[in-house]
């Protein structure tokens, strides 16, 4: 991807809101340990609300390359850093109004919005927002 | 055979150039009177008996440029009565295929091109690494983009797909409807509004020598105004009249490997590019592979070794150095990726002038993808003493035993380097004033240069200056260098331009908005191959 920071950012919430919410409605309910939505949704911002700050950090780190560019395999390992950074928070009690959310049930969650957005976001999203990709990553 | 158009001082080849050579006064020819006014009246070319057609939008062209934007006119569901594209050409890809294959990348090698810079695709979806997983049933290209470029290179398409793929789309927009074959000799402002579009046909195909395209709206993808050669190449090919053995990679020289397969030899290469690379990996597999006994000898001007930027700084910012070795500067394509979307588009987009140029000049400079292959043939040629570097310029050439005889000069001296062939990558562009047309359009058109002295565009591609009533002027290409938008010599460069000429002309109300609706609905139609 070739994003600029605002560009991130406006991704960012869009496709964890459009495509995070929808597949959240739908799996949901068959989750392991049975969650409900209060608790699924939560967890849902609160990878929306630490994202904004990894993109800030991710900008950084992208001035240190030439290409001012984000390689499609760090888009996929960023799943890495940035769950166990929710797990921690989901952990620590930090999130105010979540109970206990089993390790499973975060797990596959977070793993299916992550590598549904990362596929949606290297291709197909390209059919529906023509400007998307030249003016990087802006929706508005 | 191919015929030099001797105006321009290219070494590009116009196909049938011959056929549109004047041999004596015809009727309906451009008059004195025409060519010193700048804009011209209805009556002015009725007066020349020149035949008026009338067309809403021209392309002048007819190269991938035209086309990628003929495409997303059509996608925004312009008629192909409404479009005519004006060309030498019979296809699109041609003048760049003559230029790929001569400069050593066949159908069958890839390019230096991104999976989704697609000319036959505006989404850039499905990219090229995917369409050749999909045909090949192999997933080794997906895996190449999914770990490049910090495990492996950048995967880049094969010529031969791209221009079949692009031969598929031309059929899909009926691309061959919409054009006209010809020279075109100047585009001039009409009084009242819009352009005059002056095309000569082939010899016999219309009555009067000239055709005047009078449009609302003019579209410039000329390509590169020419190629140059150094001084000192063109001054001991001129002098000696020696063309065989000192060539241009731009210019067909296939007899030179044809000489080394039979002959051991020493060619000397010269540049530091992407032609460069593609000319000493044509020789190395030559002698590797097929058994040639080539000693190649390098001569780079600007040695790089170490971290670098376009600018040639001694210490590069730290936010603005890419990698270098051995005398090359690495660079997956032909900028920094992101000035095709990304951070590097937006900053420029802002600036102006002064500023403008000098970020153009820290990102650009000579330089070349890093590939293992062209790494490994070249570490095993400088082990084994047939690939040698030399760092300095050639104070001069002469002919000497069959030879050539360069006097290179270098930090520590003048060196004496004999070599039975030369060949010069260095690949210097010509002047935009030295294509007739665009020298015509700086001269009577309204159009200026940018910092970098190229035409200067507006953010839509218009061309700053050459507004005339409703109608407008645009311009893409290497021709724009320059602008608010770097990267215009290229696939993707083409798409941006084209892009933002669809949504302006869409806003004057010369086709329709593509939204996300049409966007969807016209990729669905692309997908199943619909012609439309």
């Amino acid at each position: 991807m070739l994003p600029t920071l605002n560009g991130r950012i406006q991704t960012r919430i869009f496709m964890l809101v459009v495509f995070g919410g929808l597949i959240t409605l739908v799996i949901t309910p068959v989750l392991p340990h049975d969650p409900d939505y209060r608790t699924t949704y939560l967890v849902l911002l609160t990878v929306l609300v630490l994202g904004v700050a990894w993109e800030l950090v991710y900008h950084g780190l992208m001035q240190w390359r030439w290409e001012k560019d984000w390689p499609t395999l760090f888009g996929l390992l960023n799943a890495i850093n940035e769950g166990i950074l929710v797990w921690v928070v989901l952990e620590l009690g930090l999130v105010p109004g979540i109970g206990d959310v089993p390790f499973s049930t975060f797990l596959v969650m977070f793993l299916l919005i992550w590598v549904f957005i990362w596929i949606w976001t290297n291709g197909p999203m390209r059919i529906f927002h023509l400007r998307w990709r030249f003016f990087g990553g802006r929706l508005v | 055979m191919a015929v030099n158009d001797p105006s321009t001082g290219t070494v590009f080849p116009t196909p049938g150039a011959q056929d549109y050579l004047p041999s004596q006064a015809v009727a309906g020819d451009l008059t004195d009177e025409l060519l010193a006014t700048d804009w011209w009246t209805d009556e002015l070319v009725a007066a020349a008996g020149i035949p008026v057609v009338d067309v809403p939008f021209v392309s002048v062209g007819g190269g991938i440029g035209s086309f990628v934007t003929t495409d997303y006119l059509r996608i925004g569901g312009v008629d192909t009565s409404q479009i005519r594209i004006l060309s030498a050409l019979d296809h699109p890809w041609e003048t760049y295929e003559y230029l790929t294959r001569v400069s050593q990348i066949p159908r069958t090698e890839r390019l230096r091109s991104d999976s989704a810079s697609r000319p036959d695709n505006i989404w850039g979806f499905p990219s090229y690494a995917l369409s050749e997983a999909w045909r090949s049933k192999n997933p080794a290209t997906l895996w190449q983009v999914f770990v490049e470029p910090t495990f492996a290179d950048f995967y880049t398409p094969k010529a031969g797909f791209v221009f079949e793929q692009i031969e598929r789309e031309a059929q899909r927009i009926r691309y061959h409807e919409m054009l006209a074959k010809g020279l075109v000799r100047v585009v001039r402002r009409r009084a009242g509004g819009g352009y005059f579009t002056v095309l000569t046909p082939p010899e016999g195909a219309t009555a009067t020598k000239r055709l005047a395209y009078r449009s609302q709206f003019v579209h410039l993808a000329v390509g590169y105004p020419g190629l140059r050669f150094l001084p000192d190449l063109q001054a001991y090919r001129t002098e000696h009249n020696d063309y065989q053995r000192v060539v241009n990679a731009y210019e067909s020289h296939e007899h030179v490997y044809e000489r080394l397969m039979t002959t051991p030899s020493t060619v000397l290469v010269r540049g530091g590019g992407i032609v460069a690379s593609r000319v000493l990996q044509r020789l190395m597999d030559d002698r590797l592979l097929h058994g040639a006994q080539t000693t190649i000898v390098h001569l780079f001007r600007t040695f790089v070794d170490g971290p670098n930027d376009g600018a040639g700084s001694p210490k590069p910012h730290r936010f603005m150095k890419r990698a270098g070795s051995d005398g090359w500067a690495y660079q997956g394509f032909n900028y920094p990726k992101s000035v095709w979307g990304g951070q590097l588009k937006a900053e420029v987009r802002k600036l102006e002038g002064a500023e403008r140029a000098a970020k153009y000049k820290v990102m650009g400079g000579t330089n070349t993808p890093y590939r293992r292959y062209w790494q490994k043939q070249m570490k095993q040629g400088r082990q084994e003493g047939w690939y040698q570097l030399a760092i300095g310029t050639v104070d001069s050439m002469t002919p000497h035993q069959g030879r050539i005889l360069n006097q290179v000069k270098t930090d520590q001296g003048v060196y004496p380097l004999e070599a039975d062939f030369v060949i010069d990558c260095t690949g210097l562009e010509a002047d935009i004033a030295e294509h007739r047309l665009l020298k015509d359009l700086l001269e009577h058109g309204g159009a200026g240069r940018n910092p970098i002295g190229r035409l200067d565009v507006e953010r839509t591609f218009e061309l700053r200056g050459t507004g005339s009533g409703s109608g407008a002027l645009y311009a893409s290409g290497a021709t724009t260098l320059g602008g608010y938008f770097p990267g215009v010599d290229t696939f993707l460069g083409l798409q941006v331009a084209a892009q933002e000429i669809q949504a302006d002309l869409a806003k004057r109300g010369f086709g329709k908005r593509i939204g996300t609706v049409r966007s969807t609905s016209q990729w669905l139609k692309w997908f199943s191959g619909k012609q439309i």
